[in-house]
């Protein structure tokens, strides 16, 4: 057996590989990889927009520099930008990024309190919706929140009476931005939810006694005074991925409405202004403008979350 | 009011106590998991169930024709769902492999090798955990069309390698690992490329698991590259063409009419192939996942 093993070609291919592994010390040979994908498919992309984000571009002729006008334009004369898109955006953001990462706090905490077995599974329920991508998901909620008296929602509430005529939940600018947002809310207990459960679960339970002998009175005390700073870098972490998961939202829109603008641009987000601008009337370097506020936007926030959560050294 | 206790991290049994927990949990769960049992349900629902007023909820006579007629769609444009399946397999099975390799090559290096601008990397990286691919969707389709990559098998791939979260996740991960494990296997003889292949890889086994999953994710998932990158019909995904036949349909929403109900069921069970590997992956993983979470903080 082992003389087979000996000559074979796959332990000629494992030797080989030895060999030229025994050579490879540099640590250039570990960080290139990642590197250049990085900077090719990140890095560059955010300098080009920066860079475009002056320039008048329309993907035909070479990009003609503007200065700051893209800037002025968005800040001053774009209506629906002001009107609409921002206040959209940020409507949105402030409601589905805390109310998600306070219910994925609350719902770790639960769910550490309880055994090991039940835990897994309403950690895998909970975790669930956010595998389930937009693509064809936005046909779903369309069957659920139809307009007519064969949407779910409103053949349940119109048999029990609550309302008589069906709601037109997807096209009424009144219903579509709450309906986005509940449905965010639905797939919000992302990576930060795990996260933060494994950061309750690993937070030294001596801490917890000790505090009752030193007169701890009540939970909140426990919450804010051992839970919450015992598990701090998690919570960061939990706070980040919320921050970028909300923004990062923005097909929910069209794909429940079904159409770019959405109606009267009631669940129209930066992300869809930049697709509006940028894939369908092509004002490249407009779009790039949008592009840049978005992600000074996410910074911005996400620092704040940073000040709030960051331990200090 | 009930005297106040340490709070009971991970008991071993059911208690009073927890039913509290429970009253909140389970009927949250189970809100959570509707939309899915709803796309199970109607997945499974043939023509006349679709079309049943009042609508009904659950599936009374499961069948599999919309799974059929979501074949047979494709069939009827050109190309085989078979090929759409083939495409997706390849691009997700190649995209996990080498976004876990990179991923874990580089985070080894920041983590226990020595060079210089080491510390500025990590921080940019970190910086980047706050990257919206979406916001510079123009920007790269313009890089790589500068690449030659349009129409490439790499441009569904390569875009979606390096995962900002996943270095982070498994450098902080590699940190737990004691220096004196490596310095032995140095004295020994050991390259880095050695100690890496040999002794770091199994031990962080779970946080390259979860890198699997989160780039499991993202390639499965992908829209962006086969819609923007792609003009080769034959070499697009399932998530592109289900994404196609979901324009179809809500396009036909708007019009209303039979196809639109019809496309319900097909989409149902779209959404259903789409979901399935996910969750059966993170099912089998999630010990792991969890436990690499547990690294997961950040550190300011």
């Amino acid at each position: 057996m082992n003389a087979i093993r000996k000559y074979s070609g796959f332990n000629k291919l494992m030797d080989l590989l030895d060999t030229v592994q025994q050579k490879m010390n540099h640590p250039a040979w570990f960080f290139t990889p990642y590197v250049t994908l990085f900077v090719v498919f990140i890095i560059i992309p955010v300098i080009i927009a920066a860079g475009l984000s002056f320039t008048y571009f329309n993907t035909i002729e070479t990009p003609e520099f503007v200065g700051l006008s893209n800037y002025i334009e968005l800040l001053t004369r774009d209506e629906v930008f002001m009107q609409n898109v921002l206040p959209n955006t940020i409507r949105f953001a402030f409601i589905v990024g805390p109310v998600g990462y306070f219910l994925s706090f609350i719902l770790a905490w639960m769910l550490a309190q309880i055994p090991h077995r039940p835990r897994t599974i309403l950690a895998i329920v909970l975790y669930s919706p956010s595998m389930t991508a937009g693509i064809a998901m936005g046909v779903v909620w369309t069957v659920l929140f139809s307009g007519d008296a064969t949407g779910y929602l409103n053949a349940w509430m119109m048999n029990f009476g609550l309302i008589s005529e069906p709601i037109q939940f997807l096209t009424s600018p009144d219903y579509l931005m709450n309906i986005m947002i509940v449905v965010s809310l639905w797939s919000s207990m992302g990576v930060g939810f795990l996260a933060m459960l494994a950061g309750i679960l690993n937070i030294d339970r001596t801490l917890y006694e000790a505090a009752v002998m030193d007169g701890m009175k009540n939970r909140w005390q426990e919450i804010f005074y051992i839970t919450i700073p015992s598990m701090k870098p998690q919570m960061l972490f939990g706070a980040v991925m919320a921050v970028v998961a909300t923004f990062q939202v923005g097909a929910i829109g069209v794909q429940l409405s079904g159409s770019n603008p959405t109606p009267q641009y009631a669940g129209q987000l930066m992300v869809n202004h930049i697709e509006d601008f940028g894939f369908i009337r092509f004002l490249m370097g407009y779009a790039s403008a949008v592009s840049v506020i978005l992600l000074i936007m996410i910074y911005g926030i996400s620092k704040v979350t940073w000040s709030l959560l960051g331990e200090r050294d | 009011m009930a005297k106040y206790q340490a709070m009971k991290v991970d008991p071993k049994g059911f208690s009073k106590d927890q039913l509290k927990f429970y009253a909140i949990l389970i009927p949250m769960a189970l809100f959570v998991a509707l939309p899915i049992i709803f796309i199970v349900s109607h997945a499974f629902k043939p023509m006349n169930e679709l079309f049943a007023y009042p609508p009904r909820f659950f599936v009374r006579t499961p069948t599999f024709e919309n799974f059929r007629d979501l074949v047979a769609l494709a069939s009827q444009s050109g190309i085989p769902f078979s090929k759409y399946l083939y495409n997706s397999l390849i691009v997700t099975g190649l995209g996990v492999f080498l976004s876990v390799l990179v991923t874990s090559l580089g985070a080894y290096s920041l983590s226990k090798l020595k060079f210089k601008g080491k510390k500025l990397l990590f921080e940019i990286n970190t910086l980047a955990l706050m990257f919206v691919p979406i916001a510079v969707t123009i920007p790269r389709y313009l890089t790589i069309e500068r690449l030659g990559l349009i129409d490439t098998f790499w441009v569904l791939i390569l875009p979606l390698i390096a995962m900002p979260v996943g270095l982070f996740l498994v450098k902080q991960f590699i940190d737990q690992t004691p220096d004196e494990l490596i310095e032995s296997a140095k004295i020994d003889g050991a390259s880095e490329m050695q100690i890496f292949t040999k002794i770091i890889i199994p031990i962080i086994a779970p946080a390259l698991a979860t890198v699997g999953i989160l780039s499991f994710q993202l390639l499965w998932n992908d829209v962006i590259g086969p819609n923007l990158f792609i003009d080769d019909e034959s070499m697009r995904t399932l998530a592109f063409y289900f994404q196609t036949l979901a324009a179809l349909a809500t396009n036909q929403a708007g019009a209303g009419g039979a196809n639109m109900i019809a496309g319900q069921g097909i989409m149902a069970a779209a959404s259903l192939i789409m979901f399935v590997p996910n969750i059966i992956i993170f099912i089998f993983l999630q010990g792991k996942v969890m436990n690499t979470m547990a690294h997961s903080g950040i550190k300011s």
